[in-house]
């Protein structure tokens, strides 16, 4: 090829670029995912409010007017104060009222999002480092290997997680000493959501895989030498991560409600460390004697919480999908 | 020409983006004459396919007809209600696509999908559609046909699927069949036999065909006509015979010289340097003149050349083959 | 003039049977495809040997055992006189491996879309632990793009642009026989003519040996000195390509070439060919072209023919010397 036509070529295909801008954060702005995501009054209204409770959990100590564990701030006194009128005995007044034993429901809220996010955030990175390691393997290695581990999670998906969590909550239950019950709980709940709940990564990752491992690309790399994890871990996860992100955002809902839910069982975080959970069941204790809002606050944020993050994986889906381009 | 099956007039397509309005068909303007094939040819993004589904109004939105007029017979069908347009499609204008399967029902057999396209469009009879149905079959040369009617589409093989599409797209005796790339998910021996097919057919029922694909040698042998689309744009048009033996326009040109042939041998292969602009980043002036070696200051700042401007024939400030240019020379 | 590749005997089998529980279930024998059969040539070095066919002539198949990305079910490979099979000598396989690369076919699935060109290129090299610094800058001038896109990832370039990416990452390890598996049949033609031109240029620079794949009569005569036409997994003919339009020997070979649009066929008409492409399952017995073969007589219907030598060069056909004489007079 003459330098000349060489020349010409790279003429054309230079002016055909787009102008960008220079910057990392002008380019990221200007990207087709932004555009979408400015474009969503949904995404935006949903991760808001996603990014305002999780603020709120880790700065719960500086937001929190008292410490609810703090047994010395704790004034029986207070106990069953309506939201924002003042305590007939001690004239406290309580943003969102307080519960039976005097503690301010708002300052439980935020302690309890603590628990339930750390639960749920941490549940579903087990389940997913599990399910898409696993994944991997099967769609890249297939054969026996593929068959074993589909057919355990083809197993797994016949019995309703909760009923899979509560399985492996009991056997863990059964085998601490009663010292460590209530330190271990939390990590149980992990482990039990976690287990529940990896199967639908490692079936996405595996189609995923299927589809990668055809590709010349990968085919180029065996040619070259690469050895099969180097493929995996290199070539073929960046590849089917985008999936992945989107179950993880909705699995992180339904962690976060499978939490509530065990909690709510007694199965959950013990009273001494409550989640939403812990604290929706306590509430409803008193559902029927009036005092509501001890069930109230604590479900309405769970129900914030769990809808945006909902609606953020759904928009994070039809974002990231190249066929609803 | 007014009586012309199929005229098309300064048809644009335009899709709006985020960044700018693309205009993938931008001022196309050819006719089709009864019984005749026309050609068009061009290479991947060059806007073919795109004038093909704006003719049968199915353009993918955003996409959509921003100028210009579609005349069927004289009768303008770019701006017809989506029902009309739908009974147009089988009716008056067949279709057959690369890919057999986009064009048949998979839950239906072929048998039904013939017949219920005869019925919706000629009004007869369904034992007379299952007898026609059986006899198109046969033209287009599936073995067995009363035997296979019944069929489903998946139980077919490629090259076979394709002439059921044949057999569906002519059924109902269109004045006007819209090919786009009919051959070029097939081999080389299963072309020949679908080409010369249509060929037939269309010559039997003096039904016009426009044939859109990529392949130099396909349009060479069945077109009576081509157009040469670069950039959404008409660099060429008229007889084949003229047009690829003789062409006028430089990328034409560059085209031919492109295409390997058996019989050059090893001799090293004219290439077109760079590649075609994409939409929304055309340059000013003739969209191929950073590609092209005759091109000259005009070609860079005058306005993009038209057929209407220069004689007809060749989109192009300075044609190469001309008379003028081998006067000069 | 030594073989660098030479290929013996080769077989590939496929087994496409339905899954265990249905084959039980359904009482369905195996099934086995036969993508390959007793295939052997030999390559030259410093030239390019064609392979060509249709769908199913297991074209793709034999490249991929050349490059080690399948194993054969019988026969052997030999590259450099090494066969990657049986030798155990670690140091000799890895000296053949890094001589042998690939071109692949999509340049869209080629390039993983997650790096950039830089790795892509280097990649090669950095898999055997060489070094890399400026490699892909270099390789990338070499086939005609800026050194500056090692820094792009593949969803700037354009198709024409990735399949020279392709071609510099072949070139990383400075290999001496690459395989080209129809590096040019997603490309328009325009651009179908500077890769072509590009891969001309560079066996010529490097002294490299090419096997090149393509369903394209045209395009093969175009860059090969030698060219195989493979039928349902059979070598049928090998000649020079000359030598092949000219005189083709094989009623298969001459069917392509009739079949083969013609720049110049204004309005030609052609006798089309007869019946498809049979199930490669169910092979018919016998010369596997007999059921669409003009010139077919019982024997072609019992006995496989072998390929033996004809004129300069080989065919697989009982009747090759009446094919020959029929063209002869009617030319």
């Amino acid at each position: 090829m003459s330098d000349a036509s060489q020349g010409a070529s790279r003429h054309t295909d230079a002016s055909a670029e787009k102008p960008t801008p220079r910057s990392r954060f002008g380019r990221a702005w200007e990207s087709d995912f932004a555009w979408k995501f400015r474009h969503s009054p949904v995404a935006i209204i949903a991760s808001a409010v996603a990014l305002l409770i999780v603020l709120a959990a880790i700065f719960a100590p500086l937001i929190a007017p008292v410490d609810p564990f703090d047994p010395g701030a704790l004034n029986l006194m207070n106990g069953f104060t309506p939201p924002g009128t003042p305590n007939a005995f001690t004239g406290e007044t309580f943003l969102l009222g307080t519960d039976d034993q005097g503690r301010d429901v708002f300052s439980t809220i935020l302690y309890g999002l603590r628990i339930s996010l750390f639960v749920g955030v941490s549940a579903v990175l087990f389940a997913m480092v599990l399910g898409v390691t696993l994944g991997l393997i099967a769609g890249y290695v297939g054969g026996w290997v593929d068959t074993i581990i589909m057919r355990i999670a083809d197993i797994q998906l016949t019995f309703p997680s909760i009923l899979v969590a509560m399985l492996i909550f009991g056997i863990a239950k059964g085998v601490t000493p009663v010292e460590y019950r209530d330190q271990m709980a939390i990590w149980v709940l992990i482990l039990a959501i976690g287990l529940s709940d990896w199967v639908q990564f490692a079936r996405v990752v595996r189609g995923a895989t299927l589809v990668q491992a055809g590709r010349e690309y990968v085919q180029a790399a065996r040619l070259i030498g690469r050895k099969g994890p180097a493929i995996m871990l290199r070539h073929i996860l960046p590849n089917v991560l985008s999936p992945v992100l989107v179950i993880a955002t909705i699995s992180l809902a339904l962690a976060i409600i499978a939490e509530a839910t065990l909690s709510f069982l007694g199965v959950g975080a013990p009273p001494t460390q409550p989640s939403l959970g812990t604290l929706i069941r306590i509430g409803q204790g008193f559902l029927f004697s009036g005092e509501w809002w001890i069930l109230f606050f604590p479900a309405l944020t769970l129900l914030a919480l769990a809808l945006s993050v909902n609606l953020l994986g759904d928009w994070l889906r039809d974002a990231l999908n190249p066929r609803l381009k | 020409m007014t009586d012309a099956v199929l005229s098309v007039r300064d048809l644009v397509v335009e899709i709006p983006t985020r960044h700018a309005v693309l205009k993938p068909v931008d001022g196309v303007s050819f006719d089709i004459a009864p019984g005749e094939i026309l050609g068009v040819v061009g290479e991947s993004g060059a806007g073919k396919s795109m004038t093909g589904n704006a003719v049968i109004g199915l353009l993918d939105r955003p996409a959509h007809i921003s100028g210009g007029e579609i005349l069927l017979k004289g009768q303008r069908i770019d701006n017809l209600p989506y029902a009309r347009m739908r009974k147009l499609r089988g009716a008056e204008i067949g279709m057959v696509f690369q890919d057999p399967l986009t064009s048949l029902n998979p839950l239906l057999t072929i048998g039904d999908q013939l017949s219920e396209t005869m019925i919706e469009h000629l009004g007869i009879s369904q034992a007379e559609a299952r007898k026609r149905a059986i006899a198109a079959l046969d033209e287009v040369g599936i073995p067995g046909a009363a035997d296979r009617i019944d069929s489903y589409p998946h139980e077919f093989s490629g090259g076979m699927r394709q002439r059921v599409v044949i057999a569906l797209a002519l059924c109902a005796e269109p004045s006007l069949v819209i090919a786009d790339e009919p051959t070029t998910a097939l081999d080389v021996s299963v072309q020949a036999q679908i080409i010369a097919l249509l060929r037939r057919l269309c010559r039997e029922r003096d039904t016009s065909v426009m044939l859109i694909t990529h392949d130099m040698g396909v349009i060479a042998e069945t077109a009576d006509r081509v157009a040469v689309v670069y950039a959404g744009r008409l660099a060429e048009l008229g007889p084949v015979a003229e047009v690829l033996g003789r062409p006028r326009h430089p990328y034409t040109e560059g085209l031919m010289g492109s295409t390997p042939a058996a019989s050059a041998g090893r001799a090293r292969l004219h290439q077109i340097p760079g590649s075609m602009p994409r939409l929304g980043h055309l340059p000013a002036g003739c969209p191929f003149h950073p590609r092209c070696p005759k091109a000259q200051d005009d070609c860079r700042t005058d306005p993009a050349p038209t057929l209407a401007a220069c004689n007809g024939r060749a989109a192009c400030w300075h044609p190469v083959n001309s008379p003028e240019s081998e006067a000069a020379e | 003039m030594t073989a660098i590749v030479t290929v013996k005997n080769l077989t590939r089998r496929f087994d496409v049977s339905k899954p265990w529980l249905n084959r039980v279930i359904e009482r369905l024998p195996k099934r086995k495809l036969v993508a390959v059969s007793d295939v052997s040539f030999d390559i030259e070095e410093g030239t390019t040997y064609a392979l060509v066919g249709e769908s199913g002539s297991g074209k793709s198949t034999i490249g991929k055992m050349l490059v080690g990305l399948l194993d054969p079910s019988e026969g052997a490979v030999e590259i450099e006189g090494v066969n990657l099979d049986t030798e155990t000598d670690r140091a000799r396989i890895d000296k053949v491996r890094s001589d042998i690369q690939m071109i692949f076919q999509d340049p869209y699935a080629s390039l993983n879309p997650r790096w950039k060109v830089r790795d892509i290129i280097a990649e090669p090299v950095a898999a055997r632990g060489g070094k890399t610094q400026g490699l892909a800058e270099r390789l990338l001038e070499q086939v005609g793009l800026s050194a500056d896109d090692a820094g792009k990832f593949p969803h700037e370039f354009s198709g024409g642009q990735r399949q020279r990416i392709c071609i510099a990452r072949a070139l990383a390890s400075e290999p001496k026989f690459i395989v080209c598996d129809e590096p040019t049949s997603a490309l328009d033609v325009s651009v179908q003519a500077q890769v072509l031109n590009l891969m001309s240029d560079l066996k010529d620079d490097y002294g490299l040996t090419y096997l090149f794949i393509s369903h394209d009569l045209t395009v093969v005569s175009h860059m090969a000195d030698t060219v195989g036409v493979l039928y349902l997994g059979r070598l049928v003919e090998e000649a020079a390509p000359g030598d092949l339009n000219a005189r083709p020997a094989h009623p298969y070979t001459q069917m392509l070439l009739d079949a083969a649009p013609q720049l110049d066929g204004f309005g030609r008409e052609v006798d089309p060919p007869k019946g498809e492409i049979p199930d490669p399952i169910n092979p018919p017995p016998g010369c596997a072209y007999n059921p669409r073969c003009p010139f077919v007589v019982d024997r072609c219907r019992e006995e496989r023919p072998q390929l033996r030598p004809f004129g300069a060069g080989r065919v697989a056909c009982h009747r090759a010397e009446e094919v020959v004489a029929r063209m002869d007079k009617a030319s």
